[in-house]
């Protein structure tokens, strides 16, 4: 059986998967009952100087049947008093020592640090969490996010911090910035213990196209919220394996953004995530899903023979390149397999219109198999991907695999484009169309003329 | 056993009836038309004799506009609603569906029509502008799908359109012929409403043409005829005993029902002779009349049956029992129907025969005749130039709809001998453009 403990710069939990601070983590019933569904551990929702509230926090982004796969919110840090909060969060730790309780963390002055810092600790939390990203609302007060974009800022407040804890210090990095590993480093310069990765990215999540509002709307207004859920999570993990890739950092990271299953929680790991936070998942379905999140890891790490996470911890990051260390002498042509195919003819359209006119279609109108125009497919994967079936559209292999050129490689060599017309262009000896044959071709009965 | 009591009631009418294609809520028509697709040149536009823009408008309802979704659908069908109801989409766009191929439920795109054609309808909003007048006039005879389509885009183009119906009600078999589950009277007759208060034609009520005098009128008065009065009554089998009390044609009987709800009272034994779809629907309004035992009499194998298997299958569902290689050869009784006299038949070299000896009878108390219409041949001998092939069923030309006698064009059941609403109704509108190309000399 897999051991899925973990353990983030000594904040040891019962396995990686903790609850994000947010609206889960609002107060100790959640997070007793959290911990009970078998959570390892929980960011208690923010800290500070308690908040006033706005009526409607959310919004959502639905794709099509699929509701809340993008997620927003203008709720801010807790608006409850410091010291229930503290109370709660010794009961909580009392009845379960061995899940991680952490503390997240957002004032303004050293001071206050100081004694929040010592605050937190008494009342038994297993570290802290410096909110240095929260996108909205706090950001105009010169918090949450305001430090996470100052690196010099947060510098200074992650070293007031470790002046007086005891406690490792986690600190959570927003989005809202260009070069993640800035602010990451100077997490690390200032003393920090580890990072956690994304806080919300500054959003709006839609428009009432009838009030002219964007959502969530209070009394016909609104602001930019903070964005998450499963729409965020590629922009999550870019951010999280720029820092882990980095080579002068070296502080753990808890991963953030968009997890749901099992499977975002390994990509996370493979990526260099030491634990992993959710929030909206939990949000949209509740405690419950740990069962999935729990059972999927441990099933996968016995399939693979890893025995604990750190076995794959970062195992992908070195499959992960620059552009130009990418090999051009890989070649896949994209394969219909005509016994899958059900004559959607997705894939021709997607090709014909969004990319390079690399499959036809029979002239028999009762057969409405496509086929690939090997001499025109560029592998670009397009077809494989909007195929509505499994294992219908597969890339397969055509070069032998021996050789390798790189675009550094060639360049080295003075065998890349240099001029606007070169012989090089990597596109001239590919088939286009004439323009002209966009008008003549025959159009299908839907596209009508008119 | 039925598994149905005579309904005594409107709504134990409705309750024995119930719309196998109920309308669809908001939630389900967003979630159904998540799982479109979009295909391109989709098979279920092609599958749809109306050439309906599917993947289009099942797109517009996922993005919430529903009204345009269904301008998408009037565009190419005016019986849009009514399609999406009574069409047989299991052999047409939904069979057409690629889901098939990946065993995945095809989508329920005749739920989805009839929910955006709905909204619209019940919204009232007007989907069409008509253009000023062209001054020609055009009398279409009967205000049925080919008739009403026929009527709306000539009012597109421009033409005062004036259409006899002989019947008090418009949309033909839609409302006196189609099986009361597949659509309500209320739901046919409001797009009717819908469609008459946009394109303005008049509709004649209870004014059958019949005579000689009649039809030198409408050509007098009009520039083109088009003649979308269907099918006749139910054809004589020429059976002894078929003159009887209690054995009647069963468009008649439908008609009857649609007309009169649980006002009609189905005896408990009813024996169904025929085997396509209106003998399908005779047997299975039957046994959701109460009917103890119905039986549906075939002389031919039930592979060879006209009906859809889908029919079959919903006639089953509701206890009508299915009898087959049996030829009435007399209907028994004295005065009334009291049972029919079988013969067995069987297949020999491709020619059926009656097995001699085999003779049966069949006790009941009504015989209803499914075995096809006449044709209006009387009327139609009366407009001259107007030529019908050896079934009866008018010549045109495929292109324009234009019989014989150019003045007369013709669509619909006359033309075709009986198909299905849909068809109708694309061949009306096809007709239209024929009627205009033909008024402006092209």
């Amino acid at each position: 059986m897999a051991d899925l403990r973990s353990n983030l710069a000594g904040i040891k939990s019962p396995n990686p998967f903790w609850l994000a601070s947010a609206p889960p983590t609002n107060s100790g019933y959640q997070i007793m009952k959290a911990f009970d569904a078998g959570w390892g551990g929980a960011v208690w929702k923010t800290l500070g100087v308690p908040v006033v509230n706005v009526s409607s926090r959310y919004g959502a982004v639905n794709y099509r049947d699929t509701r809340m796969m993008g997620f927003n919110n203008i709720e801010l840090i807790t608006d409850r008093p410091l010291a229930d909060n503290l109370r709660e969060i010794e009961e909580v730790k009392k009845r379960f020592p061995d899940h991680a309780v952490i503390a997240s963390l957002m004032v303004e002055t050293r001071e206050q640090w100081h004694q929040i810092v010592k605050d937190a600790e008494n009342a038994g939390a297993d570290g802290l969490e410096l909110n240095f990203g929260c996108p909205h609302g706090m950001c105009e007060r010169g918090m949450g996010s305001a430090v996470g974009q100052e690196p010099k800022v947060l510098k200074t407040i992650v070293s007031w911090v470790k002046e007086v804890a005891t406690k490792p210090v986690i600190v959570k990095l927003t989005p809202n910035i260009t070069d993640i590993t800035r602010p990451a480093m100077a997490a690390q310069e200032g003393g920090g213990d580890a990072i956690s990765l994304i806080n919300t990215i500054q959003s709006i999540v839609g428009v009432d196209i009838n009030q002219f509002v964007p959502y969530p709307i209070v009394d016909g207004k609104s602001t930019n919220g903070g964005y998450c859920g499963p729409a965020v999570k590629p922009i999550a993990m870019n951010m999280l394996k720029n820092c882990a890739q980095h080579p002068n950092f070296n502080l753990p990271i808890s991963g953030i953004g968009g997890i749901e299953n099992w499977k975002d929680a390994v990509e996370f790991i493979l990526l260099g995530a030491t634990t992993v936070q959710v929030c909206t998942a939990v949000m949209h379905y509740g405690f419950g899903i740990i069962r999935e999140l729990n059972a999927g890891l441990s099933a996968y790490m016995d399939e693979k023979g890893f025995k604990t996470i750190d076995d794959f911890r970062g195992k992908a990051l070195p499959n992960i390149k620059h552009w130009e260390d990418l090999n051009l002498k890989y070649k896949v042509v994209a394969n219909i397999n005509q016994d899958k195919c059900i004559g959607c003819q997705l894939c021709y359209t997607a090709c014909e219109d969004g990319a390079h006119q690399a499959i036809s279609l029979s002239d028999d109108a009762l057969n409405r198999k496509p086929t690939i125009i090997d001499e025109n497919c560029v592998g670009c994967n397009l077809c494989s991907l909007v195929c509505p079936v499994e294992e219908c559209i597969t890339m397969e292999r055509r070069d032998d695999g021996k050789e390798t050129l790189t675009w550094k490689d060639r360049a080295l060599a003075n065998n890349i484009p240099v001029d606007f017309d070169d012989e090089l262009a990597g596109g001239r000896h590919h088939w286009v169309p004439e323009p002209g044959e966009a008008l003549t071709k025959k159009l299908p009965l839907h596209y009508k003329s008119n | 056993m039925s598994e149905f009591f005579p309904p005594s009631s409107e709504s134990e009418f409705e309750n024995n009836f119930k719309q196998i294609k109920p309308l669809m809520s908001d939630n389900e028509a967003h979630y159904e038309s998540s799982r479109c697709l979009f295909c391109y040149d989709a098979p279920c536009i092609t599958a749809c004799p109306s050439d309906i823009d599917i993947p289009l408008f099942i797109r517009q309802i996922n993005s919430k506009d529903p009204i345009s979704s269904a301008k998408t659908i009037y565009d190419s069908n005016y019986f849009g609603y009514a399609c999406g109801k009574v069409c047989p989409t299991e052999v047409l766009c939904e069979g057409a569906c690629v889901y098939n191929h990946q065993d995945v439920k095809p989508i329920e795109i005749g739920r989805l029509q009839s929910y955006a054609t709905g909204k619209a309808i019940k919204s009232d909003k007007l989907l069409y502008n008509l253009p000023p007048s062209n001054g020609k006039k055009v009398a279409i005879i009967g205000a049925g799908p080919a008739g009403i389509s026929c009527a709306c885009e000539l009012r597109m183009l421009g033409y005062e359109v004036n259409i006899y119906e002989s019947k008090a009600k418009p949309s033909g078999l839609t409302v006196y012929g189609v099986a009361p589950y597949k659509i309500t009277n209320g739901e046919a007759l409001d797009e009717m409403e819908y469609l008459g208060k946009q394109f303005k034609y008049k509709i004649l009520y209870n004014r059958p043409i019949t005579t000689q005098d009649d039809i030198e009128k409408l050509e007098r008065q009009y520039d083109a005829i088009l003649i979308g009065f269907g099918l006749g009554t139910t054809s004589k089998l020429n059976l002894p005993g078929e003159d009887f009390e209690n054995c009647f044609g069963a468009v008649e009987f439908v008609e009857k029902l649609r007309m009169s709800h649980h006002k009609v009272e189905v005896p408990k034994n009813v024996i169904v002779l025929g085997g396509g779809n209106t003998a399908m629907d005779a047997a299975s309004e039957s046994s959701r009349m109460g009917a103890e035992k119905v039986i549906l009499a075939y002389r031919r194998s039930k592979s060879e049956m006209g009906a859809y298997d889908f029919e079959y299958d919903l006639a089953k569902g509701v206890g009508v029992k299915g009898m087959f290689n049996v030829a009435p050869l007399e209907i028994i009784g004295n005065g009334k129907v009291a049972g029919v006299k079988f013969i067995r038949t069987r297949e020999t070299n491709g020619k059926l025969e009656n097995i001699a000896g085999s003779e049966f009878i069949e006790e009941c108390d009504w015989v209803i005749k499914a075995t096809g219409q006449s044709k209006q041949t009387k009327i139609l001998n009366l407009m001259n130039g107007v030529t019908t092939d050896g079934k009866g069923k008018i010549e045109i030309n495929p292109t324009n709809f234009q019989t014989k006698n150019p003045k007369y064009f013709a669509a619909g059941d006359a033309v075709s001998g009986g198909q299905e609403v849909v068809n109708a109704a694309a061949e009306g509108r096809k007709a239209a453009r024929g009627i205009h190309h033909f008024i402006l000399g092209e």
